[in-house]
């Protein structure tokens, strides 16, 4: 008995060397820094940026409350705080609809290919989740411009006269998002069709299912889970973006990534800008909490 | 219709939006390499094929220190991430649950949850800090940062790989009297070696691609290739930056390519 414990704490302590150095890597520039983050997210601003140690609940008070400048100890919602944040959390659940409805039919087409062309396609899918995000978004940038190739096409078309002014709106970031975080949810609800037998699907027909049927009864639950971790993958770096607004909302529309970059260049606001910081991934931990209780239950019923 | 072979399989409109799906998604990227052997200086307008927009990045001193800087911190980040990786996916995978085994596996992961802009904010305050306390301002910072980021992605294939492995062969080394050392060093690394080199190419790639990170944690002076890039946008686009992104996204479908047959062959 002792020794097998024994034995037990020697393979502990062995794991635990082997993960040592990776451990103490992420230590060092992931979890430690985010951990003073935190700290930082309750001191006081410094004149010229930084932070003075002095503890305050300013920062976090900040997010949502502004406070008068000329009647100290009176606030006012914070208006163009709250804009931002509810334009952030509409576009990235707007991404992860849109990717989820167009991704499924993706998914399925390749999953369906013969065995030789489907890695051909999961290729070419492949190859824009792994390109630059900057050359994506640098790409559908020019697509979208008012000189732009969309412009000049429905120009030539005769579908409009003028050219739409696409570019630096909400609806530019809606397009790059939905661009770039694509490949995200289609690999998963591949990787779940895959996995699928299809022959249950002929089986299906055979005993008389309609085709809506089958697709409600047999098809859907097998790509939930896909369509779950997917929406997860595209939500996470969707809420959190700061590259796609940038470049596309062209300094008006910007989102959350965008606020807490102002706090640490004009702003001169460390403690808001951390908090924020902070603000996003409660956000994203909710997600994550979300998706655990949605795959947990789906495990535990099939 | 009626006269199509009916196939289970077929959803109606599925294969219709997965076309439209590839187009709009290779039609931009495509248009972007066309155009970055334009004459010209605008998307708009085709005015012969050149290379000069290709001349003009490589002989801009500061496209090539960029190019020299991002290659020896996605280098060296592939390097340490790799290698630690290697570590820790042998001490988590493969043994029974052991205490903080979870706690391990949630530090791994942790890149992957949070945020690019978060992590970014978090090392900027980090670093602003030791650099007021030691006076360093070199390319440290941005190699562990890297390092730091593209530790999950080298790690998830050496991990699969493990799980999939046969452990009877070590088990027959071990019979054979082979010390623990040299069973790992000849059986288990052979065996895990294409999963390590893929892992290392995705963390290559990461860091690579980096840009809301390097930007916030780089000292003045310490641009890479896309942060670069994201300066020049800034201030109008020139089409050097189509070349640069023409070869950038070359690197990515080579190293690609080489991903794919290094997990595909043992399959």
């Amino acid at each position: 008995m002792t020794q097998s414990t024994e034995q037990a704490g020697s393979i502990a302590r062995k794991n635990w060397l082997l993960s040592a150095p990776a451990l103490v890597v992420l230590t060092l520039a992931a979890a430690g820094p985010l951990m003073i983050m935190v700290v930082y997210s309750f001191l006081t601003p410094g004149e010229y940026g930084n932070v003075t140690w002095q503890f305050s609940l300013n920062g976090w008070r900040g997010i949502l409350l502004t406070e008068d400048i000329f009647e100290p100890g009176t606030y006012a919602l914070a208006d163009a705080h709250l804009t931002i944040l509810l334009r952030s959390l509409k576009l990235s659940l707007m991404t992860t609809l849109i990717t989820a409805l167009v991704g499924f039919p993706t998914a399925w087409f390749i999953a369906t290919k013969p065995v030789k062309t489907r890695i051909l396609w999961l290729f070419l899918i492949t190859i824009p989740f792994w390109t630059n995000l900057l050359i994506r978004t640098f790409a559908i940038n020019e697509v979208i411009r008012n000189d732009g190739i969309l412009n000049s096409l429905l120009i030539w078309a005769g579908a409009i006269s003028a050219p739409i002014q696409i570019l630096y709106t909400d609806t530019a970031v809606f397009i790059g998002m939905t661009y770039v975080y694509l490949p995200f949810m289609v690999l998963p609800i591949f990787a779940a069709i895959d996995r699928f037998d299809m022959r249950l699907l002929e089986a299906g027909y055979d005993l008389y299912a309609s085709r809506g049927q089958v697709l409600r009864r047999v098809i859907l639950p097998i790509v939930k889970p896909g369509i779950i971790a997917g929406s997860i993958l595209v939500f996470i770096p969707s809420i959190g973006a700061y590259v796609i607004p940038r470049i596309l909302g062209g300094g008006k529309n910007l989102m959350v990534g965008n606020l807490i970059d102002l706090q640490f260049g004009q702003g001169r606001n460390w403690p808001l800008g951390a908090a924020l910081g902070m603000t996003l991934l409660i956000i994203v931990m909710i997600a994550l909490v979300f998706y655990t209780r949605l795959t947990n239950r789906g495990a535990a019923r099939g | 219709m009626a006269d199509r072979s009916f196939s289970a399989s077929r959803l109606p409109g599925f294969s219709t939006i997965a076309t439209i799906v590839f187009v709009v998604l290779y039609a931009p990227i495509v248009t972007l390499v066309i155009y970055s052997f334009n004459e010209g200086k605008t998307v708009s307008a085709w005015e012969g094929f050149s290379l000069r927009w290709y001349q003009q990045a490589w002989s801009n001193d500061i496209v090539q220190e960029a190019a020299l800087r991002s290659l020896t911190i996605a280098t060296c980040a592939m390097l340490i991430a790799t290698t630690v990786a290697t570590m820790a996916a042998l001490g988590t995978t493969r043994t029974g649950p052991f205490r903080g085994k979870s706690l391990i596996s949630a530090m791994i992961n942790q890149p992957l949850m949070v945020p690019d802009i978060v992590t970014a904010i978090s090392l900027l305050i980090f670093v602003a800090a030791i650099k007021v306390a030691t006076g360093y301002q070199g390319l440290l910072y941005l190699i562990l940062a890297h390092s730091a980021f593209c530790i999950p992605f080298a790690y998830l294939p050496i991990k699969a790989r493990l799980e999939s492995m046969d452990l009877s062969l070590e088990n027959a080394a071990a019979d054979l009297y082979a010390s623990p050392w040299q069973a790992f060093r000849r059986v288990t690394l052979p065996l895990l070696a294409p999963a390590i080199m893929a892992g290392g190419m995705l963390a290559f790639v990461i860091s690579l691609d980096d840009v809301v990170i390097t930007t916030f944690v780089k000292s003045g002076g310490q641009d890479t290739l896309p942060t670069y890039m994201l300066g020049q946008l800034r201030r109008g686009t020139e089409p050097d930056v189509n070349a640069i992104s023409t070869v950038l996204l070359a690197l990515t479908v080579v190293l690609l390519s080489l991903f794919f047959l290094l997990t595909r062959k043992r399959n």
